[in-house]
């Protein structure tokens, strides 16, 4: 394996036509860590990862693996495994015979084919017609396509989309994994919930534009605290919260005041004579922090 | 050069990974094999009498048809030709179509290295072509004239001269078809382009051209013109005899590069180097 190396986008920007799809972006990725990518779809991930592969020409800026674009690395395969989020095979070859193909053009040892196949679980499938392949299949032979030079560095394109729930537990862990043998693990998700168990650090954009960035706790804020509040004379309680000033919207179990201290409702109720029947305080969660951050979420 | 060597063996790889190649490999010998079996049959009883000629109708020509082990022999490019083009074009669109650009490219981010490896396995591929098709025009035709009893040539220099020129012109063809794929990266124009070019649009421009002196002459460096003059015999050149002089094998042979040439370097221009997406 090679070295973890840091991940830098300095001033990325690309426009398609009139459209810009990635503005001024720019952040780094360290070693050693999980680095979330996130941003509901359309965000410009998937634009901004394959430049920093190569494969598509920013209008300006730059993207390097410590300090060397990708098209000057002198072993790409060897230093950045890249599992991007389209569907990259020909049907009618095998996984073997696929991963053979690029294991001579970056000539690594053939023996590497069989190890990544089975590390990413499709050992049984090697000699089957990716064609047939179901989606998650395809996924784990994208990971075996990174896997294959062991590199220090991984790219990873929603590679969570399609799988299975035995299948998501499983790249957790290998992300995780990954992570702690000091490789840099980028990987994007248009969702938050899917990646907050295994990422360290998160950078979030949003319609081209950086939008956040910095450890997922960063993103566990209470800004808006909410408590669920309920009677069976609920007419009375709302009048009550009325009187005492305390806003507040009709939820699905209850209503929803914009407090985020119980006792002083529960305090409320009880000089009122009002019986409870719900009285909880509702956090903020990470996803509501998040869908803040990129627009409420209005394209998801 | 070690990194394009490996280019070249990924690309063989690639070839060699799907079904395409022997299943035009296969269709490529039967075509060829009926086509210069039963017409060396048919010229062969003619020239020896076993089929009387007032059973052929001629049109009132003559019956003298040159060598006709070369005629019989030279259908390996002259009508096979179309097998190599097929499988450079359907190699190169095939990557845009399955986007296996992306895993091509970061395996090699040089993509000019990647398109001349492209380039070199096809025409040692479309050579390979060359000795299918050979195989069944020597082999089957040559085989059905000397049942006849005439002399299939088999030991003259002239015959294997010819072999070889067939095999450069079918790797030359092979080129053709990767420089029209990256021209033309959408695989179902790319392949109606082929077929309509090579069956239909071509042959009639050659024999349109042949009408006049001028165009007579600006018809020999149409792509199959070329081609049978690099080979230096063909059915086509028979159809029409009064045809100017045709170009030499060499001059034949560089024209064909050209088109190659000129189809790759452009279409690296307005495809291979364009964002993957």
């Amino acid at each position: 394996m090679s070295a973890g190396a840091v991940i830098e986008f300095h001033n990325i920007s690309k426009h398609f036509g009139g459209v810009t799809a990635v503005n001024e972006l720019s952040f780094t990725v360290e070693p050693g860590r999980v680095t979330g990518f996130l941003g509901p779809n359309g965000a410009g991930k998937t634009t901004s990862l394959r430049i920093l592969l190569g494969l598509v020409a920013a209008s300006s800026g730059t993207a390097t693996f410590g300090g060397v674009r990708y098209r000057d690395l002198p072993h790409p395969l060897e230093t950045v495994g890249a599992a991007l989020e389209a569907a990259s095979f020909h049907p009618g070859r095998t996984a073997r015979g696929h991963l053979g193909v690029y294991a001579i053009a970056a000539g690594l040892p053939r023996t590497r084919v069989m190890e990544v196949l089975t590390q990413v679980g499709l050992a049984a499938h090697a000699a089957q017609r990716v064609g047939g392949y179901s989606l998650g299949m395809r996924q784990r032979l994208g990971l075996a396509y990174a896997l294959l030079g062991d590199p220090g560095v991984l790219v990873l394109d929603e590679p969570i989309n399609g799988l299975d729930p035995e299948g998501i537990r499983w790249i957790r862990g290998f992300l995780r994994d990954m992570a702690a043998e000091g490789r840099t693990v980028l990987v994007s998700s248009h969702l938050l919930s899917e990646v907050a168990q295994s990422v360290d650090d998160v950078v979030i954009i949003a319609r081209g534009e950086l939008v956040h960035l910095g450890p997922l706790s960063s993103l566990d804020t209470d800004a808006a605290p909410q408590t669920i509040v309920d009677s069976p004379d609920r007419e009375n309680l709302a009048a009550t919260l009325t009187a005492a000033g305390i806003s507040f919207s009709i939820g699905r179990t209850g209503l929803l005041a914009a407090t985020g201290d119980p006792a002083r409702l529960g305090h409320l109720a009880f000089e009122a004579g009002i019986e409870l029947s719900v009285l909880h305080r509702q956090k903020a969660g990470l996803e509501d922090s998040f869908l803040a951050l990129v627009g409420g979420g209005h394209s998801l | 050069m070690t990194m394009f060597l490996r280019c070249v063996s990924a690309e063989f790889a690639k070839i060699f990974t799907t079904r395409l190649w022997w299943i035009l490999a296969i269709v490529l010998f039967c075509y060829i094999g009926l086509l210069a079996g039963g017409l060396a049959a048919l010229f062969a009883g003619i020239q020896t009498g076993v089929i009387s000629p007032d059973a052929v109708n001629t049109g009132g020509g003559s019956t003298d048809l040159g060598s006709l082990p070369a005629l019989i022999y030279s259908f390996a490019s002259s009508v096979g030709y179309v097998f190599p083009v097929l499988l450079g074009a359907l190699a190169t669109t095939g990557e845009f179509r399955h986007q296996t650009l992306t895993p091509t490219f970061l395996a090699t981010p040089r993509r000019g290295l990647v398109l001349g490896a492209k380039t070199v396995t096809l025409i040692l591929v479309g050579a390979g072509f060359g000795v299918v098709a050979l195989a069944a025009s020597v082999g089957l035709g040559g085989g059905v004239l000397s049942a006849f009893g005439v002399d299939a040539l088999l030991i003259d220099s002239e015959t294997w001269l010819l072999v070889a020129r067939t095999l450069l012109a079918m790797g030359l063809w092979a080129a053709i078809g990767v420089g029209l794929g990256v021209l033309v990266p959408n695989q179902v124009a790319s392949i109606v382009i082929v077929l309509a070019f090579t069956q239909f649009v071509e042959p009639l421009l050659r024999l349109a051209a042949s009408f006049l002196e001028v165009t007579a002459t600006i018809g020999n460096f149409l792509p199959g013109a070329a081609s049978d003059a690099l080979v230096g015999s063909s059915f086509l050149n028979l159809a029409n005899p009064s045809a100017s002089m045709p170009l030499d094998w060499w001059q034949g042979g560089l024209v064909l590069l050209g088109y190659a040439l000129v189809a790759t370097v452009i279409g690296y221009a307005v495809s291979w180097k364009k964002d993957v997406t």
